[in-house]
């Protein structure tokens, strides 16, 4: 579906406010063992002060623009900074960092593993969710409010756990019609995020030169819905829609497909572990042939 | 000359069999569906057998011969085939090319042949627009006035005149009989030409059914007044052509109103032609309410009385519409201090149509599985939470000691940075067109994308059948999957030539949207070899009886 940026689209009391007016929900990746992986030229805190420049220059280009930030982390998401929620404007950055360092305490507190292989996952999923509920309210707020859109700043592998739940999320911004950018600083792409922004009309951007990530962000991802109309925005060649086979977690071109749930499987199972579903005999005694499994029962 | 009322498929067959031994044919239908029917068979069957010769064709008729399909079935298929381009490809080019059999091809589309079976002919008549104007043949030389009555003129009276049709029911056939019933009609309606306001009433003294033609309707006056409170009071201005009532007086009709003032008495009887003309055009533009035979002149009257009952208990039970009318009317005149929160703009879920995937797909032909793109390597050492977190704490404070650094970027590495964002813009608009989905394959001659999208869902189609006759259990399967097999291996040179015969610069996009169709096939063709061999391996003997 194409989501027109069209003016016509937004709620049509929104056209007291100006075109351009956006609420920026942001969602910074703070995983540890990714920021301690990654041997690139991006560290921490450059990728920090890009953000925050990034965040002052968004609010300066229109009044009425809002940005909230959404920490992802490994253990836990939170929100750090809310631009409409701010008594003293010169104090924003100083605040962020403030709540930063609060949310990081906090993840390392809940942490369970002593120790981790490689970059592990962040919660995207849980972050994504956190955006959405917040442009819900503001959706709920009034008849003004400014158009959401949804940026990702993301490093950390696609954890396959999240799948169901980030296409939850990415289906109920797609209703709607919230767009959810991606920029990717980790080394590899994300799949999750290609399908994100394919889906609902954002943009996905992998930035080849990390220490010009300032340059990559004002000039491609400030851009507020209107303009995109008729701005010419990098666009990716192809989107990889494969799945994710639900007991391993391995992308998988063919497999086995529950017919009550649709739930993929690589290897032939005696019983779907998502709806409970029983399936039919084998008829083969081969058990790797990849075949649609027919449904016997449907109790649940 | 062969006489045929209701063809089956089975019936056709042994004809067309008959048919190929040579000599000319006439075939005498009952009514023009039939005839239908028997030509698209009788084109499929020539077709089929100028194809693929003689040899095959006891193998449809005997497959056919399990499937007794009935005219409407088979009816029905023939219409879904017409309309839908792409299916009608799909059915000639397996079904009829001998690679799977018809109730194959149909077994995964029941979904298609259960929607509406029997559907109403698209076009529905509407009401003649004709006023019937009161034009009796009369001769001239004795006093006899003849009024023509045909079904369709009684309906539209009954639509329009709702006494009248109350009238009907109430008396005929108690009190006096159809012909009479309409001979005391046409008497109401001769008076009222004769715009003899004075001497209907006095014929209505006399008569009291001939009083109820004449008199006003009154069923009618209060259907008016229902409508009238449900009329929207806002108005639009928007001024338009058809607004134009200056130029035709009366509308080009014949009737005119007289304006002689008459004593009260004499009012009811009066007609007005505003009215009449008003009445008429609601009930044609309203259409063909009910779908009874025209015949019958009682049950179109009782049909109507339902149909106008029913209404009423619809207009009654269903509070709904004056609510959205209010809201309609409040949105309208919009007076937003007082607007309450209103409903959320949300996006309409829709199935979008699997071809549309069909370029991005290209991504995957460049990825191997399990690859995800990782050029780079990250380390994969293990480390402590602590020391994790540690670290991201330090880098934190930095910052906030550091503060923004000055200049946030180099400048060098912007311009570079800008020009490498310009450059692949450009570059992807040259190649994949503006808009965000916009591909490639509009870019490509339509032929060629036609082909492609065509050869995409006959290979789709293919695999379906084939990965679905796994595990191979009966015999049946097992010829099926090596007519699939022979039929995908047919699709390789025809993929080949697509790419040849494409400009040098498409060259390689095209190759591209192909590779996946040729990854799809290739899993399938090694997974057939590795079947056959484990078939031979495990039944002991190798192929071709070799030891």
């Amino acid at each position: 579906m194409t989501i027109p940026t069209k003016k016509k689209m937004a709620p049509a009391a929104s056209k007291l406010y100006a075109d351009d007016v956006s609420l920026l929900m942001v969602l910074i990746d703070t995983n540890p063992f990714f920021w301690n992986s990654i041997n690139t030229s991006l560290s921490f805190s450059k990728f920090i002060s890009n953000v925050l420049a990034f965040l002052n220059s968004i609010l300066l280009l229109n009044q009425l623009n809002q940005v909230v930030v959404i920490a992802t982390g490994y253990n836990s998401c939170d929100y750090i900074f809310d631009s409409s929620a701010l008594q003293n404007h010169n104090q924003k950055g100083e605040s962020l960092l403030q709540k930063l360092e609060e949310f990081v305490d906090k993840d390392e507190s809940l942490c369970r593993d002593d120790s981790v292989d490689g970059p592990g996952f962040s919660l995207l999923s849980g972050s994504l969710s956190m955006a959405l509920c917040y442009i819900q309210k503001v959706f709920r707020s009034g008849p003004l409010h400014p158009r959401p859109r949804i940026l990702c700043l993301h490093g950390s592998p696609d954890g396959p756990g999240q799948y169901v739940a980030i296409m939850n999320a990415i289906f109920s911004a797609q209703r709607s019609m919230v767009p959810i950018d991606s920029c990717i600083i980790g080394a590899q792409h994300s799949a999750f995020l290609q399908q994100a922004s394919y889906i609902t009309s954002g943009i996905y951007l992998k930035p080849q030169l990390l220490d010009g990530l300032f340059q990559y962000l004002t000039t491609v991802f400030a851009t507020d819905l209107h303009s995109r109309s008729f701005l010419q925005l990098p666009k990716p060649v192809g989107v990889d829609f494969r799945a994710a086979c639900f007991c391993h977690k391995n992308t998988i071109d063919m497999g086995y497909i529950c017919s009550v749930c649709l739930s993929i499987f690589c290897k032939h199972h005696k019983k779907c572990s998502t709806c409970g579903s029983v399936f039919g005999q084998a008829q083969t005694q081969d058990s790797s042939t990849p075949d649609r499994k027919r449904k016997t029962s449907v109790d649940n | 000359m062969y006489s045929l009322l209701v063809p089956s498929f089975c019936a056709i067959n042994k004809l067309s069999s008959a048919l190929f031994q040579g000599g000319n044919y006439i075939f005498e239908f009952d009514s023009f569906a039939d005839r239908d029917i028997c030509r698209e068979f009788v084109a499929a069957a020539i077709a089929f057998h100028g194809e693929t010769g003689k040899s095959t064709s006891e193998k449809p008729a005997a497959a056919l011969q399990d499937e007794q399909l009935s005219t409407a079935e088979m009816e029905h298929r023939i219409k879904l085939l017409q309309e839908d381009n792409e299916l009608q490809r799909l059915h000639k080019q397996f079904v009829i090319g001998g690679i799977l059999t018809e109730a194959e091809f149909w077994a995964t589309r029941k979904k298609l042949l259960d929607q509406n079976d029997r559907r109403k002919p698209k076009q529905r008549v509407a009401l003649k627009n004709e006023m019937w104007s009161v034009k009796p043949l009369s001769d001239g030389q004795s006093n006899r006035v003849t009024f023509n009555l045909t079904p369709e003129i009684i309906h539209q009276i009954f639509a329009e005149k709702p006494a009248v049709r109350q009238a009907y029911l109430k008396f005929v056939p108690n009190k006096m009989s159809e012909k009479e019933f309409w001979t005391k009609y046409s008497r109401a309606e001769y008076l009222h030409s004769t715009k003899n306001v004075v001497a209907a009433a006095a014929e209505a003294a006399e008569d009291e059914e001939l009083a109820v033609f004449l008199k006003q309707d009154d069923m009618l006056t209060n259907e008016a007044r229902r409508k009238i409170r449900r009329v929207d009071p806002t108005l639009d201005m928007e001024a338009d052509v058809g607004d134009d009532y200056m130029h035709l007086p009366d509308h080009g009709l014949l009737r005119e109103e007289s304006k002689d003032v008459l004593d009260s008495q004499y009012e009811p009887y009066r007609r007005y032609f505003s009215q009449d003309l008003n009445q008429h055009a609601a009930v044609v533009l309203q259409g063909r309410v009910v779908d009874v035979e025209l015949g019958d002149t009682r049950s179109v009257a009782e049909a109507l009385a339902r149909t106008k009952q029913a209404e009423l208990a619809n207009e009654v039970s269903d509070g709904n519409l004056e609510k959205d009318l209010s809201h309609r009317i409040s949105r309208v005149a919009e007076i937003e201090d007082l607007q309450g929160p209103r409903d959320l703009a949300v996006a309409p879920l829709c199935i979008k149509d699997p071809r549309d995937y069909f370029d991005s797909q290209q991504a995957n032909a460049l990825k191997p599985l399990g690859d995800a793109g990782s050029g780079v390597k990250t380390l994969k050492f293990n480390v402590s939470s602590v020391e994790a977190y540690g670290s991201l704490r330090e880098l934190i404070s930095e910052i906030r000691v550091t503060g923004l650094s000055e200049p946030i970027t180099d400048p060098e590495v912007a311009f570079k940075v800008l020009s490498g964002l310009t450059q692949n813009i450009s570059s992807t608009k040259y190649h994949l067109g503006k808009s965000p989905h916009e591909s490639i394959l509009d870019s490509l001659p339509k032929v060629t994308k036609e082909d492609l999208l065509h050869h995409w869902t006959s290979i789709q189609e293919l695999l379906k059948h084939f990965w679905s006759s796994y595990p191979i259990t009966t015999k049946y399967l097992y010829t099926k999957v090596t007519r699939l097999k022979d039929a995908m291996s047919q699709v390789y040179p025809k993929l080949q030539e697509i790419k040849e015969s494409v400009q040098s610069d498409f060259r390689h996009q095209v190759s591209l949207l192909v590779q996946p169709m040729l990854q799809a096939l290739d899993a399938a063709f090694a997974h057939y070899d590795a079947d056959v061999q484990k078939r031979s391996a495990k039944s002991g003997e190798r192929p071709n009886g070799f030891m």
